[in-house]
């Protein structure tokens, strides 16, 4: 169907725009023109944009859909409906899922249950070892060809030094992509939030920040040497951000994303043993928080990730320790965002590009920008909307998130895949 | 969860979960009815029919002699039915979660639960979760918080020292492992005391302990130096295996407490320990067994205290007061 986008601010930072333009779709979901219309354009159908943000649609570099293996917490469809009701177009899904993602065949399967239920995009990350297990290579190479677009081990850990060198060898070898959880294993322990005064009152196992800087540093030391291109993800200590900062002056190919979360929520956050903020890594101390959002604003950081991942409630029920890790993020990663540029830390086309542009160039992809010929994958918002973050209003299937309750600013209307509107106004038109 | 989870809407307790968040008053309130409880205990007849009809249930998580026992007793001098149940063996490892086994007790129409587990905030969820007239006292929960025990320490301190606002003390142990001592902090603060100081090697203290108030000393001696009270910790042994101290010698050596090492402190110290003793390692026998311990007496004050928390929480007075008629069932 031919589309026209009219009277929106389209903000597309990957070719510096940022004003009034009228957007033009043709029915193979290609953009055909950026302002006026081509000649003898009809649009089957026009979407007013007034007042909204044009964009292009949002890439979460890091995503749990929980299938397959664990659907009593969620599914794709019900994740992939989530996404474009976040106005995210493109998925990154971690190959921790059960089985692992080490099979070209599990990649291809995953990106085929997406493409049936056709909502988002979903681009698989293989396993860096097999099983995750840290010890024999996965087969990168078949992977790749399977449509993994990076590898890593996810949050299992390679406590075998010579193994990540070979696996950082290996990957660099065919020009792949390694995502690093860095965490020391043995400092970690069985710590559940930052080591410092929360875990200090709350009796509460802590996790050192030198869990992060000793494998950062450990893993800075293997790029610097086999010149792998790596990304650090969901960095959570101002330490870590410096050392990675070090790294880049010194013209290392690495790139480092920190969720959305991070950017908000500290330890202090627990409060009285709030299983919501229960997330791995932990939520560190405002010093690291701010340091934190001084990289992203700086350009050290230059992607912001949902890091999400749903729960059944029982998952959340039980002591802070026992309560399983992680946030239902996909529908409030925009407005996290945007909350960074109401409280004026960026402006907006950088917001828009951390969720857009620079995912994009980490996973080489050609996406997150919005030019004659691409890919019509939209995301159009009210920046102005307020709304309130309610377990009722939330589409995935994990309700589980510290911000219910929470106001925001700025709500996305329409959510468009290749050419398709795939969400409009808390609608999905082609939902089944 | 909030810390005033447990105030009702009127500002009264309705569990006792934490120390944190109560006030001076409310300590000496509950410290005064234990004094009044103390005679109970003398009595010919040591019961009072302040909980007469009502149900509590010791549910432990965890093992425990001592405070389950003296949980027990003061609930049976209030008049109350008790029920022991030893979770660590049953439902839990059968798969249940806590709050199903608590909601299943519950539907039994428990009126008080006392809880210890091993996980920190395990409390606090469950008062979260159950309906408002049951009610829940922390009896240990990680090394988050054992209130009680707090409040029994402050309660010896005040019968051997009178106003704690002049004191110094020194707690003396595995502080990071400790829900003992993260209450005693808690507990000596509100009462006022201006100098409470925390005594262990850098492996036994948590980061960031300096924001609970209190001074840390990797020296006994210079710990111990001028103190009016001396609150020993329990080492649990199986620190050894955690490379968080070398040996048995070694830490006695450093950080039992002999009785040269209690020189150091005020000639009229009193020395506590929350129970088990490890003798010859945390602490001599010449000094747990001397004249400046305070550590049986500790016990028999636990009843007491735990009569008082109980009476009040269920909304009883002290010794003298009558019980409130329970309201018709509707």
């Amino acid at each position: 169907m031919s589309l026209a986008i009219r009277g929106g601010v389209l903000v597309d930072p990957a070719n510096r725009v940022n004003a009034k333009r009228d957007l033009y779709i043709d029915t193979e979901g290609f953009v055909v023109a950026v302002g006026r219309a081509p000649r003898g354009f009809k649009a089957r159908r026009t979407i007013d944009a007034t007042n909204k943000i044009v964009c292009p649609g949002l890439i979460d570099l890091r995503a749990r859909l929980r299938e397959p293996g664990l659907e009593h917490k969620a599914t794709l469809e019900s994740e992939l409906r989530a996404a474009v009701a976040g106005g995210i177009t493109t998925l990154c899904c971690p190959p921790d899922t059960m089985p692992v993602i080490d099979t070209p065949a599990m990649a291809q399967m995953i990106q085929s249950r997406a493409w049936h239920f056709g909502y988002a995009f979903i681009h698989p990350f293989g396993a860096l070892t097999r099983d995750l297990k840290g010890q024999q290579l996965a087969d990168m190479e078949a992977l790749d060809d399977a449509g993994c677009v990076a590898f890593t081990n996810a949050m299992a850990p390679v406590t075998n030094t010579l193994v990540m060198r070979r696996a950082m060898e290996y990957a660099a070898s065919f020009d792949l992509s390694v995502f690093l959880h860095s965490e020391d294993p043995w400092l970690k322990a069985d710590g559940c939030c930052h080591e410092g005064e929360i875990s200090a009152r709350l009796g509460l196992p802590g996790i050192p920040e030198a869990a992060e800087t000793v494998a950062v540093a450990r893993d800075l030391a293997l790029i610097d040497q086999t010149r792998v291109r790596a990304h650090f993800c969901g960095l959570s200590s101002a330490r870590a951000v410096q050392m990675v900062a070090e790294a880049q002056r010194r013209g290392l190919p690495v790139s480092a994303d920190v969720t959305a979360h991070h950017l908000h929520l500290t330890e202090h956050d627990i409060g009285y043993f709030d299983t919501q903020c229960h997330v791995q890594p932990p939520l560190r101390s405002r010093r690291d928080r701010d340091a934190l959002r001084r990289a992203v604003k700086q350009g050290v950081i230059t992607a912001i990730c949902s890091d999400h991942q749903p729960h059944e409630p029982d998952a959340k029920l039980a002591p802070f320790s026992d309560a399983e890790p992680g946030i239902s993020g996909l529908e409030t990663f925009l407005p996290l965002t945007l909350k960074l540029v109401n409280e004026k830390l960026i402006p907006l086309p950088q917001a828009i590009a951390l969720l857009t542009q620079k995912p994009a160039d980490i996973l080489g992809l050609e996406s997150g920008r919005i030019g004659v010929g691409a890919t019509a994958d939209i995301c159009i918002f009210d920046p102005k909307a307020l709304w309130t973050l309610t377990a009722a209003s939330m589409t995935s299937r994990g309700r589980n998130s510290p911000f219910l309750g929470t106001e925001f600013r700025g709500r996305v209307s329409h959510t468009i895949v290749g050419g398709r509107v795939v969400f409009e106004n808390g609608k999905f038109p082609l939902g089944r | 969860m909030r810390p005033d989870l447990q105030f009702d809407n009127n500002g009264r307790l309705k569990h006792f979960l934490t120390i944190d968040g109560l006030s001076r008053q409310t300590i000496l309130q509950i410290l005064d009815t234990a004094k009044s409880f103390i005679s109970v205990g003398q009595r010919e007849i040591k019961k009072v029919p302040l909980l007469r009809g009502k149900t509590v249930v010791n549910l432990f998580f965890e093992s425990s002699t001592r405070t389950r026992t003296t949980f027990e007793i003061a609930a049976k001098r209030l008049s109350a039915d008790v029920i022991n149940l030893n979770v660590a063996t049953s439902s839990a490892s059968k798969g249940e979660t806590l709050l199903d086994t608590v909601r299943n007790l519950e539907a039994m129409h428990t009126d008080l639960f006392v809880v210890r587990h091993n996980r920190a905030g395990a409390a606090h969820l469950i008062a979260a979760h159950v309906p408002p007239h049951v009610r829940i006292i922390n009896a240990g929960d990680g090394a988050h918080a054992h209130p009680t025990q707090a409040m029994l320490d402050v309660f010896t301190i005040r019968e051997a020292k009178g106003d704690l606002r002049k004191l110094k003390v020194a707690i003396v142990g595995d502080i990071q492992h400790s829900r003992v001592a993260r209450s005693q902090i808690r507990a000596l603060k509100a009462l006022g005391v201006p100098e409470i100081r925390v005594v262990a090697p850098r492996t036994l203290l948590p980061t960031a302990i300096e924001r609970l108030g209190v001074v840390a000393y990797t020296d006994m001696r210079a710990g111990l130096d001028g103190v009016d009270v001396v609150m020993m910790l329990r080492l649990q042994l199986e620190r050894m295996s955690g490379a968080l101290i070398p040996s048995e010698q070694e830490y006695f050596n450093l950080y039992g407490l002999t009785p040269e090492k209690l020189a150091c402190a005020k000639a009229d110290a009193i020395v506590l320990h929350p129970g088990p003793m490890n003798r010859g390692l945390e602490i001599d026998s010449a000094v747990a067994d001397g004249p400046q311990s305070v550590i049986l007496p500790q016990v028999t004050n636990g009843i007491a205290v735990r009569m008082a928390i109980m009476a009040i929480i269920m909304g009883g007075g002290t010794a003298e007061t009558q019980p409130r008629r329970p309201e018709a069932a509707a």
